[in-house]
C-alpha cells in the first residue's frame, strides 16, 4: 500500500523522527491558515502518490496567507502529468509546511533485499536526487549496509553506514538517533520502503525530513490497524480497485483482449505469455489464489468481465490446494448471475478436475484438455466474434 | 535415491485440524508418505483422519513421541511465522510452509532464525514438494507424476504442475520436485536445490521454472555452469509489465532488475536450453538426454 507524504511523516512524527511544522489541507482556507499558523514562508505540496513533484509543478514556495491561498486556489483539484508515475494525477490536498533553511541535503532509506535477505538501509550524501541516478553518476556516494532482523538497527552499525558514505563527521553523532527512529518507524508500521529524501540539515544544524515516501506490506495490514484507513485507491484504475476491494488479486493490463482467469501466478504469467503466443493480447492478470471457493470464482468473472476490452475469457486452473469442482461450481454461478456475451474457455487439470469438467459438461463452455490448446481455442474464438 | 524426502522421512503436520490440513494430510497419507502425527495445540491427545494421525499440542512433544524430522505447516498467515519458528526450536530439520501471505518482516525473521538452527525451510507460500512413489510433504497433486530420471524446481506451485504434467505426457518420469515459493524471502532458493539434484545418482537433468522478480534465476545460472547435468528452463512472465506486481509478492520487475529477458539471457548463458512454453519443456529434455 502506497502512502501520501502527509501519511508517511504521521509515521515519523510517531517514532520521533524530526518533521517540519505543517498541516494537511483540502481548501483554500485550510491553506491560508495553516500558513499563518507557521507565520513564515511556506512550501505547499500536492499529495500525490508519485515523486517527482516539483517538475511537475505540484510544489511551490509561498511568503504570505494571501499568496498560499493563491496557489491552492490555482492547484487544488487540478490535474497534473506526473513523469516518474507516468500518469495524470488530481491533485486533492496539499502539505503546507514551513520552509526549511537547507545546508545539507542527504538520502535515507530502508528497504528488503531478496538477494542478502536483509533490511537494507542505504545513505546516500546527495540527498535531493533520485537515488537511481545517484547510483549511476556517483556510486561513491551511497552505502548500503545490511541489518541483522534480529538485532535490529545498532548504534554502529549506522554509524558504519554514514561513515561510508562519505558523510561529514561532525553530523554524524546527530544523524544516528534518526536513522534508528526510521528504522523502528520501517518496522513499526511493516513498511517494505521508508525513504526520506531528502533528509535535511538545516542552517542551524537541525536534522529534519524534508520529503517521505512509504510502502507497506499488504499481508501485514491486518495488524496495522492504524494505518488501515491510510490506504486510497483512488488513483488506481477502477477495475482494479473494485478487485482489491473484493480481495481478488486482479492487475488490468493495457490494450489486451482476453481475459485471464487462473491459480497461481507463475500459472497465471505463463496463460498470458501463451495467449500472446496463441496471436492474442492479454487483458488481466487475475489469481485466484490457492483453495478459491465458488464465490470468489465468481466474482473474479464478473471482474474480468467489467472490462470492455475482453472479447473472451480463458480459465486456467492446475489444482492443487485449489479444487476442480468448487472452481466449476464458481463458474456456473457467474454464468447464473451475469449476462455473459463472450465465449469462455476452461481449462481443468489436478485436484478434482474431473468432478469438475462433469460439473461443467452441461454449460456451453468450451473445453481444453492443455494451457496451450486452451489458449489457442480462446484467441481462435474471441477474434472470430 | 531422491533428494530432500523419502519414505523413510517421518513428517509431522502443524495445522492439520483446519480444512486444508486435514484434506491434504489424507492425500499425503494416501501417497505412502510417513505422517507420523499433527499439532494443534489444545487438541493434543485426540487422533484424527480415521485414527490413523494423533494430535499433539506442541511440536516439541510431537518429535519426541514420533521421532518427526520433517514438518508441513499449513497454519493461517498470521500465525504461520511463530509456527515456523516453534519449529525451528523444538529441532526439525526440514520445515515445509505451504501457507501463503505471511508480513514480509516475520519471513525475514524466521528465514535468519532457521538458517542459524542448521535447519533447512521450503517456502514460504509453496506448495512443497514429492518424491515420486515415495512421499508428499505439501499439496501438490501427486497423480500426474510417474518415476524416471528428471528433477523439478519451480517457484510458482501450478506453474510446476503444468511443467511436470508435460513431462509425464511426453513419458519422462520424475525423481523429486520441489516448489520453493513466490515470496520474495524463501528458505530454499534454486541455488540451493541444483546442487542436491547435481549429487543425486538418480536424476539425469533438471527442469527449473523460474518467473519475473529477484535475481535467484541469474544466481542459479553461475552455478549451472559448474553442473554435468543437464538443465532445462523456463521463465513466466514475458508478457509481464514493470513495476506491478503479479500475484507473487516476489514477482515484481523493478527498475532494470528481475526482467525476464535478463533471466533468460543468464540462463541461457549458462549452457541452459530455455524453454519458450511449457510444452516445449519435454521437447528440450529429449534433445539434452539424447533420447
Amino acid at each position: 500500500m502506497k502512502l501520501y507524504e502527509y501519511q508517511a511523516k504521521e509515521i515519523l512524527k510517531k517514532y520521533k523522527v524530526p518533521v517540519p511544522a505543517g498541516a494537511v489541507a483540502e481548501t483554500v482556507d485550510e491553506v491560508r491558515s495553516a500558513t499563518a499558523k507557521i507565520g513564515k514562508t511556506v512550501v505547499l505540496k500536492g499529495q500525490v502518490h508519485s515523486g517527482g513533484r516539483g517538475k511537475a509543478g505540484a510544489v511551490k514556495l509561498a511568503k504570505t496567507s494571501d499568496e498560499a491561498a493563491a496557489i491552492a486556489h490555482d492547484l487544488l483539484g487540478k490535474t497534473l502529468f506526473f513523469a516518474q508515475a507516468n500518469a495524470n494525477l488530481k491533485v486533492n490536498k496539499l502539505l503546507v509546511e514551513e520552509a526549511l533553511a537547507i545546508k545539507h541535503e542527504i538520502y535515507i532509506a530502508i528497504t528488503q533485499d531478496r538477494t542478502t535477505q536483509r533490511d537494507i538501509l542505504i545513505v546516500s550524501t546527495k540527498g535531493g536526487m533520485d537515488i537511481e541516478a545517484v547510483a549511476e553518476e556517483s556510486p561513491e556516494a551511497i552505502s548500503k549496509t545490511p541489518i541483522d532482523p534480529l538485532l535490529g538497527l545498532t548504534d554502529y552499525t549506522a554509524r558504519n553506514a554514514l561513515f561510508a558514505a562519505g558523510y561529514d563527521k561532525t553530523l554524524i553523532a546527530k544523524t544516528v538517533p534518526v536513522l534508528k527512529a526510521l528504522y523502528a518507524a520501517y518496522i513499526g508500521s511493516d513498511a517494505i520502503l521508508a525513504e526520506i529524501n531528502p533528509l535535511v540539515i538545516t542552517d542551524d544544524g537541525a536534522v529534519i525530513a524534508g520529503d517521505a515516501k512509504w510502502l507497506i506490506d499488504d499481508n501485514a495490514l491486518y495488524r496495522q490497524i492504524d494505518l488501515q484507513s491510510f490506504g486510497d485507491s483512488s488513483e488506481d484504475d477502477p477495475i482494479e480497485a473494485e478487485a482489491h476491494r473484493r480481495g481478488i488479486q486482479y492487475v488490468r493490463l493495457e490494450g489486451g483482449n482476453i481475459g485471464i482467469i487462473g491459480n497461481g501466478a507463475g500459472l497465471v504469467m505463463t496463460t498470458m505469455d501463451e495467449v500472446k503466443r496463441a496471436g492474442g493480447a492479454p487483458a488481466d492478470f487475475l489469481d485466484i489464489g490457492g483453495g478459491a471457493k465458488a464465490e470468489s470464482v465468481r466474482n473474479s468473472l464478473e471482474i474480468v468481465l467489467s472490462d470492455p476490452n475482453v472479447k473472451g475469457v480463458l480459465f486456467n486452473i492446475f489444482g492443487g490446494i485449489t479444487r476442480g469442482d468448487e472452481v466449476a461450481n464458481g463458474i456456473i454461478e457467474g454464468l447464473a448471475a451475469l449476462d455473459v456475451k463472450v465465449p469462455i474457455v476452461v481449462r481443468l487439470a489436478g485436484t478434482r478436475a474431473a468432478e469438475g469438467a462433469a460439473i461443467l459438461k452441461q454449460t456451453n463452455l468450451v473445453p481444453a484438455e492443455t494451457m496451450q490448446e486452451a489458449a489457442e481455442k480462446i484467441v481462435a474464438l474471441a477474434l472470430k466474434n | 535415491m531422491s533428494i530432500l524426502i523419502d519414505k523413510s522421512t517421518k513428517v509431522i503436520v502443524q495445522g492439520i485440524t483446519g480444512n486444508a490440513g486435514i484434506f491434504h494430510t489424507t492425500l499425503m497419507l494416501d501417497y505412502g508418505t510417513l505422517v507420523v502425527g499433527g499439532v494443534s495445540p489444545g487438541k493434543g491427545g485426540q487422533k484424527v483422519i480415521d485414527g490413523r494421525v494423533p494430535i499433539f499440542d506442541t511440536v516439541e512433544e510431537a518429535k519426541k513421541a514420533t521421532g518427526a524430522t520433517a514438518t508441513c505447516i499449513f497454519v493461517p498467515a498470521r500465525f504461520a511465522a511463530d509456527a515456523v519458528l516453534e519449529a525451528a526450536d523444538a529441532g526439525i530439520d526440514l520445515i515445509v510452509c505451504i501457507t501463503e501471505g505471511i508480513p514480509g518482516h516475520d519471513e525475514l525473521v524466521f528465514a535468519n532464525v532457521v538458517r542459524q538452527k542448521g535447519a533447512r525451510l521450503v517456502g514460504p507460500n509453496c506448495p512443497g514438494l514429492l518424491t515420486v512413489g515415495q512421499a508428499n510433504i505439501g499439496i501438490i497433486p501427486d497423480n500426474i507424476f510417474i518415476p524416471g530420471p528428471i528433477g523439478v524446481v519451480s517457484r510458482s506451485g501450478t506453474l510446476t504442475y503444468e511443467s511436470v504434467d508435460a513431462l509425464t505426457r511426453a513419458g519422462l518420469g520424475q525423481t523429486t520436485c520441489v516448489g520453493i515459493g513466490g515470496d520474495p524471502f524463501i528458505g530454499t532458493r534454486f541455488i540451493d536445490v541444483l546442487p542436491l539434484f547435481e549429487a543425486d545418482p538418480e536424476t539425469k537433468a533438471v527442469v527449473m521454472c523460474g518467473e519475473v522478480g529477484g535475481s535467484d534465476e541469474e544466481i542459479a545460472a553461475e552455478y549451472i555452469k559448474t553442473m554435468t547435468k543437464p538443465v532445462i528452463g523456463f521463465i513466466a512472465g514475458l508478457t509481464a509489465p514493470p513495476g506491478k506486481r503479479m500475484g507473487h509478492a516476489g514477482a515484481i520487475i523493478s527498475g532494470t532488475s528481475g526482467t525476464p529477458q535478463a533471466k533468460v539471457d543468464a540462463l541461457k548463458a549458462a549452457g541452459v536450453a530455455v524453454a519458450e512454453s511449457p510444452s516445449q519443456i519435454p521437447g528440450l529434455v529429449k534433445l539434452a538426454l539424447g533420447l
